[in-house]
């Protein structure tokens, strides 16, 4: 039995960073990992993918078109793009943060603002505003920590000593709103 | 632990002394990493491909083990001694490393270089995963020096960047001696045709190995297909056909072991061979006079995956996604808010009805679409000061009296542009070349280059000034114009001083790439801010299309809409007619 995971986010959202640690957590826990990750052209403002898949023995590392059993979307539009990538039956769990790409600010296409209500409508995907939780923790940044937490309830992986590995794994500094974003998005 | 980490720790545990490499994804962190080892490997960043596998084997006929690594395109740059050093084998084990990029997820091409093992005749591994990553990079220099062969252990980009889990060794010192052998390293004629007799030998003997090497395996399950594959092609195969198909499984793919793969046919009913890339386990397979089929199923293009499989073989439910009726805005890399490039091409693109430009491969390739259709050509690393060249003779050969811009960056000049530079200034050609240098190799992530003052292993290095290299071309001092691309006044003024007559003209476009740590250091808080009383709406500021500023369409008035990501550049408040735009913050 194997879990396909795919997050995906606007370069420089952190989910290259969330994705390491959960695959590190998952290790931990024993399952066999294997992420994958495209990036190069990639972070310069455009959409950034990792996948991630476990279970007693992982080989393909990528995940193909209808195969994700769950899509984490850092931004409302990316979750729309990813889509395709969606097994039937797949779950998505959202943020409604937009970020605006390049293409809508020329004016060359239109934001589609209604995304996530559709998304909820069509595959009852579930909204975290985890970016404005971390704004209101006063830590913009730690948008991907507090969607690490509802992707962990999600899992319904919570009992894992998450925090430690958290502690561990993010910048000495931000540890403590790290781990306050991630409490939140347990609850959320 | 990532493929090319475990590259880089297979490669120390192997008791490499020598690495070099010229930076390209997905290749970049085998160096990188292997940099963390700085106490036991000299490790460098060299001025590109053909320049590291020359490094590697002086290392090597030094009697250290040494390490090569590129892109699939760059081991074209690396081709000429590659062919010639295969002749003269080691000394102390020499491995290249060709990253492949099947999708063009960051390339020009998806060419699949195992092509070139035959080709030049080397042994080649291709590892699957991470952990055979590691331990094919040691069993690599070991054959190699066990088989006087060059070795190529072959990735492809979900190799190379996907992260599985990874047992690790210790280091094993080696060290050989230097001990001069002219006959075997000095390639003339007569020496040459020796050699080329011994490194069939060494083929001949690795083949033999290869018939039952561990790094060719079976695995028997239902006898009724059997698969033939290698590298990352296996792990999708697994994946998809799992215990319904027997696998031979190919760690050596150069050269192939005829005996196990006869052997293998032997055993199953239909012969399928899945590779991404050319069919070349298929072609070899049919060569024996085995009937098996591939490419019948899948294409040279792009990459494979599970799902692909699955649906190419008519396997179980084709996977069904949802769709949506609404469509998501593209989303394409691009020039980030205060990138130095969007200050040159801003100002080109006014002069686009009297000059041709022809660009090449960096961070500056974003510039070439919308908005400012910065260039129309890009080829291959160096070629944006040669290729002008060519199409300015051309140009004028019809009367068309636009002049040639070529553009490319600090690291593609020290990598082959400064010889083109030579060509064109020598053809007295009619074209402006410009280096667009911002310190740093910055597509692939800020490597160090021949212009930085810092190396690979973070020692002190003398930094080779791009301005005196040009000038060391005879070009008169007026005609090599030195610009900082934001200021819009000057960078204007350069152009169309260029574009005044026929002679070759250079301009030095340098500001620092704006993600540079030290820049940002040195940035402090720096940033714009739009008067809203003062803005008028008029939208000149939006043409420069900064990710960082918008236009809120509601209030009418142009805004930082992203001020954390603003630099303070003010290339924006340049276009300002009503002073709405102004600079704050800043270290004092």
């Amino acid at each position: 039995m194997i879990t396909s995971i795919l997050l995906t986010g606007v370069g420089g959202q952190g989910t290259i960073l969330t994705t390491k640690i959960l695959s590190a957590g998952l290790a931990q826990m024993g399952y066999d990992v294997k992420m994958s990750e495209i990036h190069g052209m990639s972070q310069r403002g455009g959409t950034v993918n990792t996948q991630l898949k476990f279970g007693d023995k992982v080989y393909a590392p990528n995940i193909g078109e209808g195969e994700a059993d769950l899509i984490v979307a850092f931004e409302k539009t990316e979750a729309l793009r990813a889509l395709p990538y969606l097994k039937k039956g797949g779950s998505i769990l959202m943020d409604r943060k937009e970020i605006m790409p390049l293409s809508v600010l020329t004016g060359a296409a239109e934001y589609p603002h209604e995304a996530d209500k559709e998304l909820e409508k069509l595959v009852g995907a579930k909204v975290i505003p985890a970016g404005e939780i971390a704004e209101s923790l006063g830590t913009p940044k730690s948008q991907n920590i507090c969607l690490l937490g509802a992707l962990v309830k999600a899992l319904d992986l919570p009992e894992f000593d998450w925090e430690g590995l958290i502690s561990r794994m993010v910048p000495p500094k931000t540890v403590e709103m790290n781990l306050a974003a991630f409490r939140k998005g347990l609850e959320a | 632990m990532s493929g090319d980490e475990a590259v880089a720790r297979g490669a120390w545990e192997a008791g490499v002394g020598v690495a070099a490499a010229y930076p390209g994804t997905p290749s970049t962190e085998i160096l990188e990493n292997m940099a963390l080892y700085k106490e036991d490997v000299y490790c460098q960043w060299a001025n590109n491909e053909k320049i590291a596998v020359e490094i590697a084997l002086g290392a090597s006929f030094g009697g250290l083990r040494s390490l090569a690594a590129f892109k699939h395109v760059g081991m074209n740059a690396a081709a000429d001694p590659i062919f010639s050093a295969a002749y003269t084998g080691v000394n102390g084990g020499m491995v290249l490393v060709s990253a492949d990029d099947p999708g063009c997820w960051s390339s020009q091409n998806e060419q699949d270089n195992r092509l070139y093992a035959p080709h030049a005749r080397l042994g080649m591994l291709e590892p699957s995963d991470s952990q055979e990553c590691l331990d094919f990079t040691k069993a690599a220099f070991e054959l190699s020096e066990r088989f006087d062969l060059l070795m190529l252990l072959r990735m492809t980009t979900r190799v190379c960047h996907s992260k599985s889990l990874v047992e690790q060794g210790e280091r094993q010192e080696h060290m050989g001696k230097y001990t001069a052998n002219p006959a075997k390293y000095a390639m003339l004629p007569a020496n040459a045709r020796k050699r080329h007799v011994a490194v069939e030998e060494g083929l001949a003997a690795l083949k033999e190995y290869a018939e039952t090497s561990p790094l060719n395996r079976m695995e028997m399950n239902d006898r009724k297909l059997g698969i033939i594959s290698s590298g990352i092609s296996y792990q999708h195969a697994r994946e998809a056909f799992g215990e319904t198909a027997s696998y031979l499984k190919l760690g050596i793919t150069h050269p192939l072991p005829e005996k196990l793969i006869r052997d293998f046919c032997g055993q199953v009913e239909k012969v399928v061979v899945i590779e991404e890339g050319e069919p070349y386990l298929e072609e070899a397979v049919k060569a024996l006079g085995i009937f098996c089929e591939g490419k019948a199923y899948t294409t040279r293009q792009g990459e494979l995956s599970a799902a692909r499989l699955r649906a190419a073989f008519g396997l179980g439910e084709a996977a069904e996604s949802v769709s949506s009726s609404l469509t998501a805005p593209p989303r394409p890399p691009a020039l980030c808010a205060g990138c130095p490039h969007r200050g040159f091409y801003f100002a080109m693109q006014s002069y686009h009805q009297r000059l041709v430009a022809v660009g090449d491969i960096g961070c500056y390739s974003l510039g070439v679409g919308e908005p400012f259709h910065g260039f129309d050509t890009a080829i291959c690393m160096g070629s944006g000061f040669s290729i002008p060249i060519g199409l300015s003779k051309a140009l004028e050969k019809q009367g068309d009296s636009r002049k040639v811009f070529g553009i490319l960056g600090d690291s593609t000049f020290f990598h082959s542009g400064f010889n083109s530079l030579v060509d064109a200034v020598h053809a007295k050609a009619n074209v402006c070349l410009v280096v667009l240098d911002n310190s740093i190799t910055a597509m692939t992530g800020h490597q160090q280059n021949a212009g930085t003052e810092i190396n690979l292993m973070g020692y002190q290095v003398p930094a080779i000034d791009i301005r005196r290299m040009v000038r060391s071309t005879g070009l008169p001092e007026e005609r090599v114009l030195e610009v900082d691309p934001i200021d819009q006044a000057a960078m204007n003024a350069a152009i169309q001083k260029a574009l005044g007559d026929r002679e070759t003209w250079v301009i030095l476009s340098r500001r620092p790439c704006a993600l540079l740590k030290e820049v940002i250091k040195a940035r402090g808080d720096l940033r714009c801010e739009v008067d809203p009383a003062a803005c008028k709406g008029c939208k000149a500021c939006t043409k420069v299309v900064c990710p960082a500023l918008t236009f809120d369409a509601k209030a009418k008035k142009a805004v930082i809409s992203d001020p954390a990501s603003c630099t303070g550049c003010g290339l924006c408040m340049q276009q300002c007619r009503f002073d709405a735009i102004r600079k704050v913050g800043g270290k004092a």
